[in-house]
């Protein structure tokens, strides 16, 4: 049996978890205050995967950059690539906050949403 | 807009403190609120807080800054809040008269019945820490360094140095590396981490960033641009290690080394300033020490979580529509004084009866990490009154205890309360 | 082929000085300067003092000229809009073995000529100033002190002059003389060569380098003696006066004094140094002005320190032309009609009080040497300081946003500096190019948050008016950039990093 700390990543709290795996599967987790803790642990064993924020550019907008997120947790071995495709992406306002920017990114189920809204600018 | 002469409640500052206190006071009364904001457009600093973890305690949803900003912004509109932009406060007189200027408005005279302070805090600059050194630009804080990243849209270096292992260090270390930049290292001087844990997890250890505990920075090299920093190892009493030094070539060096309340709004009207956390005593409804004039979030203390920035702001704002409609409250204060290892508490004070209407929040910071099971008691110069158990404490963590109402009768014949930190099983 | 009738090389005080000068007499008349503005070295960076004279030993040039220069101050400032204020300065002795110093200082000032000199005894001063350590013995007070905005100090007569038709060139480096025989006819420069019939070296810490260059006192050298400084918060610790320890032989001591923009500054500090460009600050020597400030005002907190400096001062070797003084740090001021050369060197301490009478000096060895100086009928004396938001009252305010709305954009948030302030720097008749020329001359980015908020805007504007990319942007030119790269140009950074 193996025994592996994490820090839940779940929430804010971040309770520091300890992890028992046997055969790369959760048999049991210590210190979590919920039960996301527990999700968390298995996940992290199984595939981690971590919420991303960057930007992408826009036109039109107030400001160059417009800030976007994933809606769910994205590999975290993929990030990089995620970036790379991110920095090729240029919209233009206006958008409104939540608008889908790229769905099903890289085929991973998740979608690149916009973090803000922003108007058309004059001009 | 068409500003009017008088506004029942003027709020300053619409980053989430400011936002809160708006809608609140709203929905609590009273007619006309006014929100008067430096920059161009309201959320303050979560305009730049382009990463999530917003809105976890309260919401039960994780949120990116500028879309939880967005949420309270559409809301306030909605309510009819008035908005004054790209505008600033220059002064305010104990009578609650607001000096404001701006492009677009002209410089005016507003008269307010209550007033809010949300002007949020400021970072601690390399002046404050003393680096050595010449004074080359690339030396950044790293709020700086997150505007110009996220919102200007320029990166202001390729090699970085972070001092500091506060969140927005830590972010911001992220945040570069995404972005094609190299973060060399980030320096923490305390022997522990200050920032959350969690954001040592995923924004160093993904992307293997090292931490340096117990070092700093020595010295900036470079006449015009930074070139490098020399960083050396301190001992127990925050000295250099002799031949511990190491240059580390680099352009940037970005400083998290802490907020300060902004507070020279406050301090000129003649609030009265907590010496330790330099931000206005206030009382159980954040209401400072002249009455009508309250304050929420980081202009009171340092929060780590947005969400009780807003809560905060929640409160302050239906302090200042009560107030500006003429509610009476009880006048007399009970203080709160920070016992064993509890750095400083907020509110300071409370009202005597105030645990009539709803339990009370109070917020602490440790001044030393303990990494056990603890009580954080409440007491008074008798009795232990109530008491809660954590599994650590944390500087980096807020701990908050809420008194129960339950306990409004030992509360209301208390002098003075004791907030502190014993022994579990003590 | 540009020619003009006096080139001065060197835009600090004493360069200004002298074309200020200059322009009031028709003559022709180019300033050239290695740096991206004025007042870059030296000039910017010091106690601000405008000494009384009671410290330069009777008989050497440093006394004459500090005496004559430090009474010349008032009318300078008032047609120049220099803010400058008469406060009087203090000599304070600590215990008893400084009594002598103290009445040492009193005797040198009387026979330098300097009025207003009084001593005061212990309990005297620390009925005046009870914030002073209480070990003090005896103090001299000259209310002939006083102090000035150094860096106003140099740009409102370079103004002046280049609206009295004086050119100025920055970034323009002086690299040799160009000569005719024997005769210097011109300079080489970065920027190609300039022709005149008068070159004046006022090149602070370099005026030994240039004068080599033209073969003239080639055993004088400058050897840079680096001071180092706190500034303080205003809002959190502040005193009114000019405190000056007692001198020792190496400097006149770690001083705590005011500013006229009422920030506390403590130092400087004194070490020799190689390195003509070595402004950076050191542990030992910071924690020396700590300590030597507490010596004067032991409550002196560093929690309230706002921003540390380093300058240099150019300390020469040249003995004093007085042949009865054995003294061998005097200023060197001379003119070499043959040659066609000016030189003014080693102008340290009390330069900055000296400097208005260093330029009537040079004029009358000008004069002497029968050089033709025929005063302008059109001389205009008066250079308008620009507004300042911050210093107006309300209804004046409102007026002049009203008149122009973007003095009601706030762009530092500690100083309150507005668009409207920063606009016109950049447009003024030496116009601000750099994050630090706005900073100097508007106060911007001096505050609590040390520029941490204005920077995105100011570069902004900068780059808007100037017509710049925003990566184009310096703190004070050469490779002092703020900007590298757009966020998203990821080919731009360093390639291994991708």
């Amino acid at each position: 049996m193996e025994k592996k700390n994490f820090t839940c990543l779940g929430c804010p709290v971040g309770c520091s978890l300890t992890v028992f795996i046997e055969e790369k599967e959760v048999i049991k987790v210590e210190g979590n205050q919920c039960n996301i803790g527990v999700e968390f642990a298995k996940e992290e064993v199984k595939e981690p995967k971590r919420k991303v924020t960057t930007s992408v550019r826009i036109k039109n907008a107030e400001y160059p950059l417009l800030p976007v997120y994933t809606d769910k947790p994205f590999p975290k071995d993929r990030i990089f690539e995620l970036i790379k495709l991110l920095r090729s992406v240029e919209v233009e306002a206006p958008v409104k906050v939540d608008d889908i920017i790229i769905e099903n990114v890289l085929n991973t189920q998740v979608n690149i949403r916009a973090s803000r809204t922003f108007v058309r600018k004059n001009g | 807009m068409q500003l009017k002469d008088i506004y029942d409640v003027v709020v300053i500052g619409s980053g989430p403190g400011g936002l809160a206190s708006a809608i609140q006071a709203k929905k609590e009364g009273a007619e006309s609120v006014l929100v008067i904001e430096r920059d161009k457009e309201p959320g303050g600093i979560l305009n730049q807080c382009i990463h999530n973890g917003f809105g976890v305690e309260i919401f039960k949803e994780d949120m990116p800054g500028p879309k939880y900003a967005e949420m309270f912004i559409k809301e306030a509109e909605s309510l009819g809040v008035e908005f004054m932009l790209d505008s600033m406060v220059l002064e305010i007189t104990p009578q609650k008269k607001v000096y404001v200027t701006s492009k677009w408005y002209g410089f005016n005279e507003i008269q307010a019945r209550a007033v809010v302070f949300a002007m949020g805090a400021r970072e601690r600059t390399r002046a404050q820490i003393r680096t050595p050194g010449f004074r080359p630009s690339g030396v950044y804080t790293a709020g700086t360094a997150q505007r110009l990243v996220n919102i200007e849209g320029f990166m202001p270096g390729n090699r970085f140095v972070i001092l500091g292992s506060g969140d927005i260090g830590m972010i911001m270390a992220r945040r570069l590396t995404l972005e094609g930049a190299k973060v060399e290292r980030v320096l923490e001087i305390m022997p522990f981490l200050t920032g959350l844990t969690r954001n040592y997890v995923q924004c160093l250890q993904d992307f293997n960033i090292p931490l340096q505990l117990k070092h700093t920075v020595k010295r900036i090299l470079g006449k015009n641009r930074v070139e490098a920093v020399e960083i050396v190892e301190v001992d127990e009493n925050f000295k250099p290690v002799k031949g511990s030094e190491e240059i580390i070539t680099a352009d940037t060096l970005l400083l998290s080394v802490g907020l300060v309340p902004e507070i020279e709004l406050a301090r000129s009207v003649g609030v009265a300033i907590d010496p330790t956390i330099l931000g206005p005593y206030v009382d159980e409804e954040m209401q400072t020490s002249i009455p009508g004039i309250f304050a929420a979030g980081n202009v009171v203390h340092i929060f780590d979580l947005v969400d009780w920035v807003t809560e905060a702001g929640f409160i302050a704002g239906k302090g200042a529509s009560r107030y500006a409609l003429k509610e009476k409250t009880e006048k007399v204060l009970i203080p709160i004084k920070s016992g064993n290892n509890i750095h400083h508490v907020v509110p300071q004070f409370i009202k005597k009866d105030a645990l009539e209407k709803a339990p009370i929040k109070l917020m602490m910071r440790v001044s030393k990490p303990i990494e056990e099971k603890v009580w954080i008691e409440l007491r008074n110069e008798n009795n232990l009154i109530f008491r809660k158990l954590e599994r650590y404490v944390r500087p980096g963590e807020m701990v908050v205890l809420t008194i129960p109402q339950k306990t409004y009768d030992e509360v209301f014949k208390s002098n003075t309360l004791y907030v502190s930190v014993e022994k579990f099983g003590g | 082929m540009e020619k003009f009738d006096f080139i001065i090389i060197g835009a600090g005080v004493v360069g200004a000085m002298i074309a200020r000068s200059l322009s009031r007499y028709e003559v022709s008349l180019l300033v050239i300067e290695k740096e991206s503005d004025v007042c870059m070295g030296t000039s910017s960076a010091n106690t601000s003092i405008i000494h009384a004279g009671y410290d330069p030993l009777p008989g050497t040039l440093k006394a004459e000229l500090n005496v004559k220069g430090n009474k010349l101050w008032d009318t300078l400032a008032f047609e120049l809009g220099i803010p400058f204020k008469r406060t009087g300065d203090y000599v304070i002795g600590i215990g008893k073995e400084e009594i002598d110093g103290v009445e040492e200082l009193y005797k040198r000032g009387v026979e330098n000529g300097v009025n207003g000199l009084e001593i005061l005894k212990k309990e005297e001063i620390l009925t005046k100033l009870q914030y002073l350590n209480r070990e003090v013995s005896l103090a001299l007070f000259a209310s002939s002190g006083g102090i000035v905005d150094p860096f106003q100090a140099t740009l409102a007569p370079l103004e002046n002059a280049v609206l009295n038709g004086a050119k100025i060139l920055l970034e323009t480096s002086f690299e040799d003389f160009i000569f005719n025989g024997k005769r210097i006819i011109g300079v080489k420069t970065n920027k190609g060569d300039f022709y005149s019939d008068w070159v004046i070296n006022a090149a602070g810490l370099y005026s030994d380098k240039v004068m080599h260059k033209a073969h003239v006192h080639e055993e004088f050298t400058i050897t840079p003696r680096k001071g180092e400084y706190y500034i303080f918060d205003r809002n959190d610790f502040s005193i009114k006066e000019v405190l000056f320890p007692v001198p020792t032989k190496a400097s006149k001591g770690i001083m705590v004094t005011t500013t006229v923009h009422g920030n506390t500054i403590i130092g400087p500090n004194s070490h020799e140094i190689e390195d003509k460009e070595d402004t950076s600050n050191t542990e030992e020597g910071l924690t020396s002005v700590y300590e030597g400030a507490r010596k004067l005002v032991p409550t002196i907190n560093l929690k309230h320190v706002i921003a540390m400096f380093a300058g240099l001062r150019a300390t020469g070797n040249a003995r004093s032309p007085n042949p009865n003084i054995d003294y061998n740090h005097d200023y060197l001021i001379d003119i070499l009609p043959n040659l066609g050369l000016v030189n003014i060197a080693g102008i340290e301490s009390p330069g900055l009080a000296s400097s208005p009478a260093i330029a009537e000096y040079v004029i009358n060895l000008l004069k002497d040497a029968n050089v033709k100086l025929k005063e302008k009928k059109d001389f205009n004396p008066v250079r308008k300081p620009r507004v300042r938001f911050r210093d107006l009252s309300n209804d004046e305010r409102k007026k002049l946003v009203e008149n122009n709305p973007s003095y009601g954009r706030i762009i530092c948030r500690c100083e309150n500096v507005t668009e409207g302030e920063i606009l016109a720097e950049i447009h003024a008749p030496i116009p601000a190019k750099t994050y630090d020329a706005l900073k100097r001359r508007t106060w911007l980015g001096t505050g609590r948050c040390q520029g941490a908020f204005d920077l995105p805007r100011v570069i902004e504007l900068l780059s808007k008016e100037l017509n710049l990319d925003p990566t184009e942007i310096t703190k004070r030119g050469n490779n002092s950039k703020f900007l590298f790269r757009k966020t998203k140009e990821v080919q731009n950074a360093v390639k291994r990093y991708l």
